[in-house]
C-alpha cells in the first residue's frame, strides 16, 4: 500500500461490531452487540463499575477477543487485518501505563520510534506542551503526579493520530485545566475519527452520540 | 500502511535500547540475576572447601548455576511490562516481532553480562583451568543463545499468565534439558587438556538456538495478543 | 460401538497370548514380557504429546473451546501413559541393567517429555482466565512439540543406549520375533492406542459436561452418574 498522509488514514476509517458477546467468568459482559461506527461518531460505553466498560474498550481495541461475534476494522474500505490494528488504535485507561523509569520525552519518542507515527521531536515536545506539562518534559515519569500522568497517556495516545481514540475513564485525576483540555482533545478528535468514552459520569456521557450500556 | 515509516532494525534497537535504559536507571533485573549468581557461586564454593574438582563436576557446576541464574532474571523485563501496565502501551505501539527481537536482544546482553561477571568469578573460586580457550568462549556463547532464545518466550508466557516466580522454572527447565548436557559436555573438554572436542555437540547447540528462536518468533504474536 | 467390545478381545487376547506365547528370555526370564506393556504405554504418551499439539494448533487457529479442552484431555491421558511408561521402563531397567535409573538417553527422553507434561498442567492451573490459559497452554504444549525432537533423536545419538534399538530382534537377551510374538505385540500396540482413544471420548464428553454446567453456574444439576458405558 502506497503512503498514506495521517488525515486520508482518518477518513477512511470505519468500525463494525457484529453479534459481539463476551463472558467473565459465569458474568455477562456483553451479549449480540451490534453496531457500526464511522469518522466523526462518539460512542459512550456506560455502566455500574465492574460492569464489563474497560472489557469492551479493550475488545474494540483488539487487546481482547469476544467469545463470539466479530470486530472489524476498515481501511478504505479494506478489511485491516488483526495484527495491524494496533496502528489505527489509542488507548487511555487507568491500566495502562506509562514508563516510569524513562522522561515524558523519551516515553512519546520511544513510541514514535517503534511505531514509526513519523513524527520530529518538535512534534513531540508541541504536543507535551498542549498538555499543559510543558517545562516537565525531562522529568521521570515516576516523579509526575497522577494527573500528570493521565495528561501524558493523552500525549501517548495522539502520537500516532489515532483514527480510533477509546478513552477509558477519561477525565479520572483530571483538575478543571485537564476536563478543559479532554473537551479539546475530543472534539478535535471527533472530528477526524471515532471517539469511544466508557464512564460513569452522565455529563462525560452526553458528549457522545450513541450509547451502549454494560451488563444490561 | 501507517506506522512504516522506521525500519525493523530501527524498531528492534529502539526496544533494546528502552528497556537498557530502563534497565541502567533501575536495576530490576540485574540487581536479581547477578545477586542470585554470585551467592549460588558464594554457597558452591564454600560447601566444596578447598581442592581441585575434576572437570566433569566442574562443568556441570558452571552450567547448573549459570542456568538458575538466568532462571531468576530473564523473565523480569517482560513481567515487569505486564505488572506496571506498560506491556498494553507497547502493544499498541509496536509490532510484534519488533518486541520479540529486541527483548531476546536484551535478555542476550544481559546474560553475556552475567557471564563476564561469573565466569572469571567461577574460575578463580573454583581453582580452574580452562585449557581450550577459544572453544570455552564459544560453547558459553551457544549456550547463551540457546537458553535466551527458548527463555524469551516463555518469559513472555509467564508475563501473560500473570504468575512470576518458581513457574519461570517449571516452564522453561523441560524445554532448557536438550542444552544441558551437551553443554555439560564440551565444557568438560574445555577443562581437560587432553580429551578431543566432538564438534557435533556444538552443531546441536546452534541447531537448537535457531529451532527456539525461529519457534520463539512464530508463537510470540499468539502470547503477546489475544 | 463396536470398537468399544474389541479393546476388551484384544486386551483380553494379549495378555494371554504374552504369558503364554513368547518362551521365557534366556537372561531375564519371564520379566520381559513387561515389554509388551512398556512399549505400548510409550507410544501411548507419544501418541497423545503429538494430539495434544495438534489439537493446539487448532485452538489457536479457530479459538473453539472445544479444542482447548480435547487438548487438555489428550494430555492428561499422555501423562497417565507416559508416568506407567517410565514406571515399567524403571523396572524393566532394574531387572536387565541392574538399577532403576541409569541416566541411559531414553530415560533421559521420557523424563524431559515427562516434565513438559507436568509444566503443561502447572501453567494451566496458574491461569484463571479461560482464553488465556487454552492459548498459552497451547503455545506451550507447540514448544514442547517443538524441542522434542532434540529429546527423541539428538541426544540419544550424541550418547550410546543400553536400551533395546530394534526390540524385538533378537539379540542378546531379547525376543525371537516369531510370527505369534510378533501378532501379540501389533495386539497390544493397538489395543493401548484404541483404550486411549476410548478414555479421550469419556473425559472430553465429561469435561463438556463440566464445562456446560459451569457456565450456567448451576452445578445441583450435575448429574449423579456420567454413563461410562458405550
Amino acid at each position: 500500500m502506497t503512503k498514506m498522509s495521517n488525515a486520508d488514514r482518518r477518513q477512511e476509517f470505519s468500525l463494525q461490531l457484529e453479534g459481539v458477546s463476551r463472558r467473565f467468568g459465569p458474568r455477562i459482559i456483553c451479549a449480540d452487540v451490534s453496531l457500526s461506527l464511522q469518522q466523526g461518531d462518539c460512542l459512550a460505553v456506560v455502566g455500574p463499575n465492574g460492569s464489563g466498560k474497560s472489557t469492551f474498550l479493550k475488545m474494540l481495541g483488539g487487546l481482547l477477543r469476544p467469545d463470539s461475534g466479530t470486530i472489524s476494522y476498515f481501511n478504505q474500505g479494506q478489511t485491516v487485518r488483526r495484527e495491524h490494528w494496533f496502528s489505527y488504535v489509542s488507548l487511555v485507561a487507568p491500566d495502562l501505563a506509562l514508563y516510569a523509569e524513562l522522561t515524558a520525552r523519551e516515553n512519546l519518542t520511544f513510541f514514535n520510534k517503534i511505531g514509526g507515527w513519523g513524527k520530529s521531536g518538535d512534534d513531540l515536545l508541541t504536543l507535551i506542551d498542549d498538555l499543559g506539562l510543558g517545562g516537565r518534559a525531562d522529568d521521570l515519569v515516576g516523579t509526575f503526579s497522577s494527573g500528570m500522568k493521565q495528561r501524558l497517556k493523552y500525549a501517548a495516545a495522539l502520537v500516532k493520530d489515532p483514527p480510533l481514540l477509546l478513552l477509558d475513564e477519561p477525565t479520572s485525576n483530571f483538575d478543571e485545566a485537564g476536563r478543559a483540555i479532554f473537551i479539546k482533545i475530543l472534539n478535535q478528535c471527533r472530528s477526524t475519527g471515532i471517539v469511544v468514552i466508557a464512564t460513569n459520569d452522565a455529563q462525560e456521557a452526553e458528549f457522545a452520540g450513541q450509547q451502549v450500556v454494560m451488563g444490561g | 500502511m501507517p506506522g512504516s515509516k522506521s525500519s525493523w532494525a530501527v524498531k528492534i534497537v529502539a526496544v533494546l535500547v528502552k528497556d537498557l535504559r530502563a534497565e541502567y536507571r533501575t536495576r530490576y533485573a540485574v540487581n536479581a540475576i547477578f545477586l542470585f549468581a554470585l551467592t549460588t557461586l558464594a554457597a558452591v564454593s564454600f560447601s566444596l572447601g578447598a581442592g581441585g574438582i575434576p572437570g566433569h563436576y566442574l562443568a556441570v557446576l558452571f552450567w547448573i548455576i549459570l542456568f538458575f541464574s538466568a532462571l531468576s532474571g530473564l523473565a523480569q523485563s517482560f513481567v515487569k511490562e505486564a505488572e506496571t501496565g506498560t506491556a498494553v502501551s507497547l502493544k499498541l505501539n509496536a509490532a510484534d516481532d519488533a518486541v520479540f527481537f529486541g527483548k531476546w536482544l536484551f535478555n542476550l546482553i544481559l546474560l553475556l553480562g552475567l557471564e563476564c561477571f561469573l565466569v572469571p568469578l567461577f574460575l578463580v573460586l573454583l581453582n580452574a583451568d580452562v585449557a581450550r580457550w577459544p572453544l570455552f568462549l564459544g560453547v558459553v556463547l551457544l549456550g547463551s543463545l540457546g537458553m535466551v532464545s527458548a527463555t524469551t518466550l516463555i518469559a513472555a508466557v509467564i508475563a501473560t499468565a500473570g504468575v512470576r516466580g518458581a513457574l519461570f522454572s517449571v516452564l522453561a527447565l523441560p524445554i532448557l534439558l536438550p542444552l544441558l548436557v551437551p553443554l555439560v559436555r564440551v565444557t568438560e573438554y574445555c577443562f581437560l587438556a587432553d580429551s578431543v572436542a566432538g564438534s557435533d555437540e556444538l552443531t546441536v547447540l546452534a541447531a537448537y538456538a535457531v529451532v527456539a528462536t525461529v519457534v520463539g518468533w512464530l508463537l510470540f504474536p499468539f502470547v503477546w495478543r489475544d | 460401538m463396536w470398537w468399544k467390545y474389541l479393546i476388551g478381545l484384544l486386551m483380553t487376547g494379549m495378555i494371554i497370548a504374552v504369558f503364554t506365547l513368547p518362551p521365557p528370555q534366556t537372561v531375564i526370564g519371564d520379566a520381559s514380557r513387561i515389554f509388551f506393556f512398556h512399549v505400548p504405554a510409550a507410544l501411548l504418551g507419544f501418541l497423545s504429546f503429538a494430539a495434544a499439539a495438534i489439537f493446539g494448533v487448532i485452538y489457536l487457529k479457530n479459538r473453539q473451546p472445544s479444542a482447548d479442552r480435547r487438548a487438555a484431555v489428550a494430555a492428561e491421558i499422555g501423562l497417565t501413559a507416559t508416568v506407567i511408561a517410565t514406571i515399567s521402563g524403571a523396572i524393566f531397567a532394574k531387572v536387565t541393567w541392574g538399577a532403576y535409573w541409569n541416566w541411559d538417553p531414553r530415560q533421559t527422553t521420557i523424563l524431559g517429555v515427562l516434565l513438559i507434561y507436568a509444566a503443561y498442567f502447572a501453567l494451566r492451573q496458574a491461569v484463571a482466565d479461560r482464553q488465556a490459559r487454552a492459548r498459552l497452554s497451547a503455545v506451550y504444549i507447540l514448544v514442547g512439540g517443538a524441542i522434542a525432537p532434540f529429546l527423541f533423536f539428538v541426544l540419544p545419538r550424541l550418547y550410546s543406549s543400553l536400551h533395546p534399538k530394534d526390540s524385538l530382534v533378537s539379540g542378546q537377551g531379547q525376543f525371537v520375533l516369531t510370527l505369534p510374538v510378533a501378532l501379540t505385540f501389533a495386539a497390544s500396540l493397538i489395543a493401548f492406542t484404541l483404550l486411549g482413544l476410548w478414555l479421550f471420548q469419556l473425559a472430553d464428553r465429561a469435561e463438556r459436561i463440566k464445562e456446560e454446567l459451569e457456565i450456567k453456574g448451576d452445578y445441583t444439576r450435575l448429574p449423579r452418574t456420567i454413563p461410562y458405558w458405550p
